[in-house]
């Protein structure tokens, strides 16, 4: 992974250190500024949850505080370093929802650890872990930042990462169960004695890298062809081909390892993304065709997709029976507690739900920040999600407009799964909430993506450097070095 | 206990509050986004005094090399596509140029040019073109054997 040290000494396109100062403001200070904001409202929580857990307080959250400072504060540096003219709200925000999951995960693990106590029984949290993750997910989200100079270099492996996302996508499929699988689906790899990842979590950003690059290359051919019907244009079926073949794959995939949510996420980005490039809505359509029929098949053949659909009409016609509505009406109780202000953080009982601290976690900030936070927190996901759409639009390369609009609806579609399912808007799918649930795979890929987005921002802000004029050649321009390549027929 | 609740709940409001206000200067400020974002003030008098359009925006694309040298093509706002295909706006019979070629598009008030994956390249002036590139006036373009130059 590390070059050789000359490497890096050499001039390159991303390096910026010689640069003449420019007009263009690079907004540091005020991510330095939020990001301190950030890290006090997270050790404020902290402190809430200790003190109304009626606790003294202990030396541990000194530790959080100072782990989660020292950890936003590198990734800090970095960006000043690598993305000088990247976004500045991107990276508060991240660090405020992450800060925010962790005092979450932190509550429930103080409320588990009393309850396992109390059974006598033994109790590890998940909170080191999580902060754990956050740490290698920042200095993934570092070493991103340091080789990914120019996000179109990305678009040069579109097909290689194709493959391989689809390839980490299949592999826990085939693997077997004891390897794979937890809780119904088969996401995992485990490796025994070390942490388990979920490769499909790192799968999609690299679907949606191929993607992208593969609408970029075939654009003209999307937006010239087609025939027109009622109305909407047609697109040819053979250009579509690549495309549906990879997207039935990773859907008939994620079907076969039972993961409901990321199919979901992948069709829903793949969509969008295709609106993005051909501004036609009749490819939404189309698309929203073949969903609906997958729906119906998998309501039909899968077990696990008719008992959520049940839960979803009513979680209490079945409460406590096996594959029931508990989880969902725990979460309804949960959020009606919360009410308009909340309980307080660390005051509620946010731990009766199953999975308070990954999949349902919204519930469990519904019920100790109240309608108020709740709308807050999502307000703060809007923040992000427009920032990185709004990095999509001014960067000039439509590549960069199609992965960061990509990137950025991915997170919010996330988060509308997410809650949607929390609230009984949508059935449960069980995806993860950006950065905010436990789970080391899904934070990691999430910091991924936000250095990814970073990249793409920092592009778009980036004034133009002033083309050096190169020694003058009176050759004229029409024969100038002419490289003359056999065309390929 | 009900201070620090509601304490909580205003200082993580404060937090989204300060986000929007940079998204806001962002809005007002144009902070080297460059994407135009048609703004309020420049309303109706100013268009009048300097025309339709600012005054050095490119009207015309001229071939001033090659087999078609002389061509003229006047602009407006849909993007020229240039290659040996037949629905190109600028079709090129020229060995050395790809059927889809380059791409000329108009972005706010500038022109770019993108190199479509072809073969031997699209050079802006000297300079090979691997991105979209912002076209000034008067700046050969070279395709192939064949060379074009906004004008005003």
């Amino acid at each position: 992974m590390s070059t050789p040290s000359g490497q890096s000494d050499q001039p390159s396109v991303g390096d910026l250190a010689a640069a003449p100062p420019s007009k263009v403001p690079t907004k540091r200070g005020v991510e330095l500024m939020l990001l301190v904001f950030a890290t006090v409202l997270v050790t404020g929580a902290f402190i809430l949850v200790q003190g109304n857990q009626a606790q003294e307080l202990k030396p541990e959250i000194l530790f959080y505080a100072l782990a989660y400072l020292a950890m936003f504060g590198i990734a800090h540096v970095v960006v000043r370093k690598f993305a000088p003219y990247a976004d500045p709200l991107i990276l508060p925000c991240v660090a405020l929802l992450n800060g925010l999951g962790l005092v979450m995960i932190y509550r429930i693990d103080l409320a588990k650890a009393a309850a396992a106590e109390r059974a006598a029984s033994a109790f590890s949290g998940s909170a080191p872990g999580q902060v754990m993750f956050t740490a290698i997910g920042i200095v993934l989200f570092s070493v991103f930042l340091y080789f990914l100079r120019d996000h179109r270099m990305l678009s040069r492996y579109g097909y290689t990462l194709g493959l391989v996302g689809l390839a980490l996508l299949i592999l826990p499929g085939i693997l077997p169960a004891s390897i794979s699988g937890a809780g119904g689906a088969k996401v995992w790899v485990r490796i025994p004695g070390l942490i388990g990842l979920q490769p499909g979590e790192f799968a999609k950003i690299m679907l949606f890298i191929f993607f992208a690059s593969f609408l970029v290359a075939k654009r003209d051919l999307f937006m010239n062809a087609g025939r027109t019907f009622l109305g909407l244009e047609l697109p040819r079926l053979r250009d579509l081909g690549p495309l549906l073949f990879a997207l039935a794959a990773s859907v008939g995939v994620l079907a076969l390892e039972k993961d409901l949510g990321n199919s979901l996420l992948i069709f829903g980005v793949v969509l969008v993304l295709l609106y993005i490039a051909t501004e036609r809505f009749a490819w939404v359509l189309i698309g929203l065709i073949p969903f609906i029929a997958a729906c119906v098949v998998a309501f039909k053949l899968l077990n696990h997709v008719q008992q959520r659909v049940t839960n979803w009409i009513d979680p209490f016609s079945n409460y406590s029976g096996a594959g029931g509505g508990y989880q969902l009406a725990q979460s309804l109780f949960g959020l009606g507690t919360g009410g308009i202000f909340g309980t307080g953080l660390g005051a509620g009982r946010p731990e009766l739900v199953p999975e308070a601290n990954s999949d349902f976690i919204v519930s469990g900030i519904g019920e100790e920040l109240g309608f108020i936070g709740l709308a807050a927190l999502l307000l703060i996901y809007l923040v992000l999600t427009m920032r990185g759409m709004r990095s999509a639009v001014a960067v000039r390369d439509t590549f960069g407009k199609l992965l960061g609009g990509a990137l950025a609806f991915s997170l919010a579609w996330q988060v509308f799964v997410v809650v949607g399912g929390a609230t009984k808007l949508i059935p449960e799918t069980g995806l993860t909430t950006p950065f905010m649930s436990a789970g080391g795979s899904s934070l990691l890929a999430n910091y991924i993506l936000v250095a990814i987005l970073l990249r793409i921002s920092d592009a778009a802000r980036r004034p133009k450097s002033t083309p050096s004029r190169p020694g003058v050649q009176n050759t004229p321009i029409s024969q100038a070095h002419t490289v003359m390549v056999e065309r390929p027929s | 206990m009900q201070l620090t609740r509601v304490g909580f709940l205003v200082l993580l409001w404060l937090f989204v509050l300060a986000a929007l206000r940079v998204v806001r200067s962002d809005l007002y400020a144009a902070s080297g986004l460059r994407v135009s974002i048609p703004s309020f003030r420049r309303g109706g008098g100013k268009k009048d005094k300097t025309g339709k359009r600012p005054a050095r925006s490119a009207r015309h694309l001229v071939v001033t090399h090659g087999a078609l040298a002389g061509t003229r093509i006047s602009l407006d706002e849909r993007p020229i596509l240039i290659g040996r295909a037949d629905d190109s706006t600028l079709v090129l019979d020229d060995d050395y140029a790809s059927t889809r070629h380059a791409r000329l598009s108009l972005q706010g008030n500038d022109w770019y040019v993108e190199d479509l994956g072809s073969t031997n390249g699209t050079y802006l002036d000297r300079a090979r073109v691997t991105a979209p590139l912002r076209v000034p006036l008067g700046v050969p373009i070279r395709i192939g054997k064949t060379v074009i130059e906004l004008r005003s």
